[in-house]
């Protein structure tokens, strides 16, 4: 019984593991759009505001407050409006995660 | 399904990571599952080797850069308004060590795309499971006959490489009498940085008119107008350059008169104090002779889901050298968004993984019309499934309502982020 339930894990192993890949890569691929401007892992230098290890629930509203318009930006606006609102809890999943150095 | 030995390879070796813990990406860097070589250390090049080693330190990943430092295109302009010096522009590639990405300052003299070999000047040869070839562009003077002798250069600069040709242009500028006249020449689109020759008559309209007065500035583009921020460079010249700035459309160069520094359209024959000719473009040479360039004889076709050439297996093409999707740019910033688009695929690849079949992309690109005022359009970029390339979307993007201080700030900020995402 030990050795069957150990094939089994084994045969699962694989598929465990690219399950986890695409789900850790989602947040991380959409934040290349943001990395340009902000910094690798959201780490800014200058006048550009940091973005790593903020929470996700204050990086969700921000970025829902420049897409409606309702947080005034001189361009966050019109990158915010190409965003879904999975890609922002994505994006802003990913952010969190990153420490600020 | 027919594998070839090294696909069949590359398979065992993806297998056996997947088959372990997944550790090897975590960060043991022991087991390598694969071989890449990338050609060309600007904004896309030097920005798919560090992602690949940060994302994957289990690639090996080789940067072949004849530069010893990294120059970079975008703020150049600054330099010839005299407001940066060359040094401000300038970083060093140490960051890229730092990843694990080894450097080797040559150039790639050529590709064995079968064998998968790069042949350094060197003579060195550098085998790969994933060529990233980022070369930018070369500069095309075949229908300029004036300055096919490379010499002729220094007299009339491009400065559209950074560096050396910067500084000889801003000499230029500096030793020029005032009430005399600068001409820059802009070619054809596509060319890198479609606003830069009109960001760069403001810099050196700026330069004009803080120093000499007198002097003017002569735009004589190819194009039927302005191809970037059209609105807004018209508000800057009109608002700032009123009597300096002088725009012409239409007017293609054909020659040039070297010794009195004459451009030669075809509707007009110019002479100039300085005269900048920023030449016609194509893809770097390197994409040129190993048959990754398949469109107008001038850029390579890429799958904008791995970055891969259309026309070359295992090679991916990056930055200015591609020819661009609907409204993508040749930009500094898009070349830095190809760069960690491709290094995820290439990850993906080499793993055994599937690829992110929506990348999505963005374009920020700022424009300096004074020493402190700058302006920006900016872009948002999918994946379309259905017509298999990039597209922007519509609704998102714009530009600046005008030039202002605080984005002058904003651009600075850019650089600085931008130059560490590329080498830190």
């Amino acid at each position: 019984m030990k050795a069957t339930l150990c094939i089994y894990l084994l045969l699962l192993c694989p598929v465990a593991v690219a399950d986890v890949r695409a789900a850790d890569t989602t947040g991380r691929d959409l934040a290349i759009a943001c990395t340009g401007c902000h910094g690798t892992d959201g780490r800014s230098e200058g006048a550009i505001p940091p973005i790593a290890s903020v929470p996700k629930d204050k990086f969700v509203a921000l970025m829902k407050a420049f897409r409606d318009g309702s947080r005034p930006a001189t361009v966050m606006h019109q990158h915010a409006r190409g965003l879904s609102d999975q890609q922002i809890i994505a994006i802003g999943e990913y952010f969190a995660s990153r420490s600020p150095r | 399904m027919s594998l070839s030995r090294r696909e069949f390879v590359q398979w065992l070796s993806a297998a056996a990571v997947a088959g372990g813990t997944g550790m090897a990406r975590a960060g043991r860097s022991d087991r390598i599952v694969g071989k890449v070589v990338v050609i060309g250390g600007g904004f896309a090049g030097a920005t798919a080797a560090k992602y690949i080693r940060m994302w994957s330190p289990d690639i090996d990943v080789t940067l072949v850069e004849p530069n010893r430092q990294f120059v970079s295109c975008p703020l150049s302009n600054r330099v010839l308004a005299g407001t940066w010096q060359l040094a401000d522009i300038v970083r060093p590639y140490d960051g890229l060590a730092r990843h694990g990405v080894k450097i080797i300052h040559d150039h790639a003299r050529e590709v064995d795309t079968v064998n998968q070999q790069v042949v350094l000047g060197s003579g060195r040869l550098l085998s790969y499971d994933r060529l990233i070839v980022a070369p930018g562009i070369e500069l095309l003077y075949d229908d300029i006959p004036g300055l096919r002798d490379a010499a002729t250069r220094s007299t009339i600069p491009h400065a559209w490489k950074a560096g050396e040709q910067t500084v000889i242009l801003r000499k230029q500028l500096e030793a020029m009498q005032d009430g005399g006249v600068y001409a820059i020449t802009v070619p054809l689109s596509p060319y890198r940085c479609p606003p830069g020759p009109y960001e760069r008559a403001c810099q050196v309209a700026h330069y004009f008119k803080t120093h000499k007065p007198r002097s003017k500035v002569l735009v004589l583009d190819a194009n039927a107008d302005i191809q970037s921020k059209k609105g807004l460079f018209r508000k800057a010249w009109q608002d700032r350059y009123p009597g300096i700035i002088e725009y012409v459309s239409n007017d293609v160069l054909m020659d040039v008169d070297v010794a009195t520094r004459s451009a030669i359209l075809e509707f007009d024959v110019v002479k100039a104090d300085v005269l900048n000719v920023v030449p016609p473009q194509r893809a770097g040479r390197i994409a040129r002779e190993t048959g990754m360039v398949t469109a107008n004889d001038r850029w390579c076709e890429v799958d904008f889901i791995t970055y891969e050439s259309v026309a070359v297996r295992n090679v991916h093409v990056l930055g200015d050298a591609v020819m661009g999707a609907p409204r993508m740019p040749k930009s500094g910033h898009m070349a830095n968004q190809h760069g960690k688009v491709c290094a995820a695929a290439v990850i993906a690849l080499l793993h055994g993984d599937g690829v992110n079949t929506s990348p999505l992309i963005t374009n920020t690109c700022y424009s300096f019309v004074s020493d402190k005022a700058a302006m920006h359009v900016a872009s948002v970029h999918r994946y379309d499934s259905e017509r298999d390339t990039m597209l922007p979307i519509k609704g998102a993007g714009g530009l600046s309502e005008v030039a202002n201080e605080a984005e002058g700030i904003y651009a600075e900020a850019w650089g600085r982020n931008i130059w560490n995402d590329v080498l830190g």
